[in-house]
């Protein structure tokens, strides 16, 4: 009997199968696994930096977060009115105040010359026939011929193998003192008007342009096309003379909350106005046409019709809109002051860069807050994101 | 909060003026050129001038944001930058001739020619190598995703990561950035990268690399499942191999969309501002052009006539893309 040719036989399926077997696919799963880390590492160093604690954030890599490390610290005794003279010597002795039971002394030393001369459990010659021991759990023992003077007790410096330890007071001092909290505030201010403003705008155009019949609709397209990838540094300086020009006419500030929401309107409607023409042109003709049949004029086709029919290319646009409004530095620091009512996410951690370039868990946390909005916007609606792209892109 | 209230409310006021402006503007329409109770000759005469004026009202704000946001900046920069620093007196091509001998600007230039020519290249590369190893594997989807997540980041906030990542300590200690630790590990000298010439221009270089290679990989993706299976499965068919097939059939097919990607990357990188400003502030030879332009609007209260002549510069440069997309573009409409 004459069998079909199935798949199975087909040299074709063969062919690739082979393929697909072939020990070049473990080099495949391989570089991708690479690529995916190489690509993924410093965004998870950050993330994981910004829950470590301070003092082991400065001197270990985050790699090693979870062993524990080398920390040079230092404590305090006891203050001297704790002291008791046992057999003819003043003995002052405890635990080191402020020191983490967890941790392990490795060396000790009494002056900031030396501050690991001492390894633990050992004792330690100070001046005037004092000694000093300190134990790797922490508890330390001082005597001295003569009595301790002063308020508070002697500085003990010492080297401890600190366990991990995670934290969240870096968010809390980036969200409170840093003012990171009250700029995610200004940010979503300065976003929501400037993402839903420009897209009903752009929506009505973006239909005259596909469906209604105008002199002039293609150079109007190839206008929009071109204003696509004009750089906004041509704007900036014409437009900051017009905003100063109307402030100082009706004696208000330059810079407000309104010039931003418009100067995002402006900026966003070139792709606003060419991604949704792409799509709405692309709709199917006999609904357009059938409804013009029945009676429709142009503005019930439109909202009746278009609109509801748009929302995938809408959404994709709002998301776009929305990470580059969120995301924008240049924009804001033209065209919004820097008060604290004023400076958004973005503006805040370049000045943070400024002032506390060194403090990583500032930083670390800072930035975090700042892309936990995108990066949430992004993995729960990544589908509209690339829908955008593929039409948003010019072919 | 309130702050927040505020921003509701001007999305509402914005949202309401838009509907109030269409649906007034068509009221309006139906006022002046009434269809209900008229001869049917003037009915069709007054739908016939309703529907020429339609487009023009939908169009209308649209255009009114366009033309002051972006039409009209075009040629008053154009002329300001031949003015000088107040944009009042005309000082005629003096700023371009300082620009030209100003040795800030030659490095901006020269740096900005060197991110043009490895950004878009290299992210184009890293884009389509990703899609078509990703397009064999059960994982892929999970894979991309997390490459193209890097697109989502501010580019202030990928600074940030990556200042962390190149981050240098003294020699003897533990080095906390990921860079130095590596190149400690593989026996090397750690170092301040960042304010090393070429290096740490490479260096910027990267972070966007590192954000665009997912926009690449996205739209080339999308362009590599496109291609018709039967080119492939003859090509096999005819033994051709893995690496045969990827170069000479596939390659070859996508042509379009690798060069959609390219140009979209080189007039972002063109615009390049916020890693620059962030990781150094143009200092150890980094400076690029939008920086520097930003700079001078600023600096000493500001050159604005300066300031015009490098926005114009970065313009020009912009103007070969944006012809060749115009094109592109006519030419698929013409194909519609």
């Amino acid at each position: 009997m004459q069998s079909i040719p199935s798949n199975k036989s087909n040299p074709v399926m063969k062919g690739l199968k082979h393929l697909r077997r072939s020990p070049l696919m473990l080099l495949v799963h391989l570089s991708v696994l690479f690529l995916v880390l190489l690509w993924t590492f410093p965004t998870a160093g950050l993330l994981i930096s910004s829950f470590r604690d301070k003092d082991q954030l400065a001197v270990s890599g985050w790699w090693e977060a979870l062993s524990s490390s080398e920390q040079n610290l230092i404590g305090r005794t006891d203050a001297p009115d704790q002291q008791v003279l046992l057999d003819g010597q003043y003995v002052l002795s405890g635990q080191i105040e402020d020191f983490n039971t967890k941790d392990k002394i490795l060396r000790f030393g009494w002056t900031s010359m030396e501050p690991e001369a001492y390894l633990a459990g050992t004792i330690a010659q100070m001046r005037n026939g004092g000694t000093l021991t300190v134990t790797s759990d922490g508890h330390y023992s001082m005597k001295s011929p003569t009595p301790f003077t002063g308020s508070r007790g002697n500085r003990i410096f010492y080297t401890a193998l600190a366990s991990p330890k995670f934290t969240l007071s870096n968010y809390k001092e980036v969200l409170t003192s840093e003012g990171i909290g009250q700029s995610f505030i200004n940010s979503l201010t300065v976003t929501i008007p400037a993402t839903i403003i420009p897209i009903l705008i752009a929506a009505f155009a973006a239909y005259a342009l596909s469906w209604m019949r105008l002199p002039g609709r293609g150079i109007l397209i190839a206008l929009v096309v071109g204003l696509l990838v004009v750089p906004l540094q041509m704007s900036l300086i014409p437009l900051l003379q017009l905003y100063n020009t109307i402030g100082g006419f009706f004696g208000v500030s330059a810079k407000s909350y309104l010039g931003i929401w418009l100067a995002h309107t402006g900026f966003g409607l070139p792709l606003a106005i060419y991604l949704l023409r792409n799509y709405i042109s692309g709709l199917p003709k006999e609904i357009i046409e059938s409804a013009r049949v029945d009676g429709a004029n142009d503005f019930e086709i439109f909202v009746k019709i278009i609109l509801p029919l748009s929302f995938p290319a809408l959404a994709s646009f709002a998301i776009f809109q929305f990470l580059w409004v969120w995301n924008d530095l240049l924009v804001a620091m033209v065209f919004l002051g820097n008060g604290e009512h004023e400076l958004v996410l973005t503006g805040r951690l370049r000045e943070l860069l400024g002032s506390r370039g060194g403090n990583w868990e500032i930083l670390t946390a800072s930035a975090f807050v700042s892309i936990a909005v995108p990066l949430t916007v992004f993995w729960t609606l990544q589908r509209y994101l690339v829908r955008g792209l593929l039409t948003g892109s010019v072919k | 909060m309130e702050q927040l209230t505020y921003s509701l409310l001007a999305v509402l006021l914005g949202v309401s003026g838009c509907v109030f402006y269409f649906f007034g503007s068509n009221w309006l329409l139906g006022v002046i050129f009434p269809i209900n109770h008229v001869s049917n000759e003037k009915m069709a005469q007054n739908i016939r001038r309703a529907a020429s004026i339609r487009p023009w009202l939908f169009l209308g704000p649209a255009l009114f944001f366009l033309g002051l946001y972006l039409v009209y900046p075009v040629f008053d920069s154009v002329l300001l930058s031949l003015h000088g620093r107040n944009g009042e007196d005309f000082v005629g091509l003096a700023n371009y001739q300082w620009l030209f001998n100003d040795n800030e600007f030659l490095e901006s230039l020269k740096n900005n020619v060197m991110w043009l020519l490895i950004v878009p290249a290299l992210s184009t590369f890293f884009g389509l190598i990703i899609a078509a190893l990703t397009d064999r594997i059960r994982w892929g989807n999970i894979a991309k995703s997390l490459i193209f997540m890097p697109m989502a980041i501010s580019f202030i906030g990928a600074s940030i990561i990556w200042k962390f990542v190149y981050d240098y300590r003294a020699e003897g200690s533990d080095q906390i950035g990921l860079l130095n630790a590596v190149v400690e590990y593989f026996g090397g000298t750690p170092q301040a990268w960042i304010t090393i010439p070429f290096w740490n221009d490479i260096l910027l270089m990267v972070i966007l690399i590192w954000i665009q290679t997912g926009f690449a990989m996205v739209i080339l993706s999308a362009a590599l499942r496109g291609i018709p299976e039967e080119t492939v499965e003859a090509a096999v068919l005819d033994g051709a191999n893995g690496i045969q097939i990827f170069f000479k059939i596939l390659i070859p097919q996508i042509w379009g969309s690798i060069a959609v990607v390219w140009t979209t990357i080189t007039i972002l990188v063109l615009k390049v501002f916020d890693i620059v400003l962030a990781m150094t502030n143009g200092q150890w030879d980094t400076q690029v052009l939008a920086n520097m332009m930003f700079d001078w609007m600023f600096r000493g209260g500001g050159d604005f006539g300066r300031g015009a002549a490098i926005a114009v510069i970065i313009m020009i440069a912009v103007i070969p893309v944006m012809v060749w997309n115009v094109r592109q573009a006519n030419a698929q409409m013409e194909g519609r």
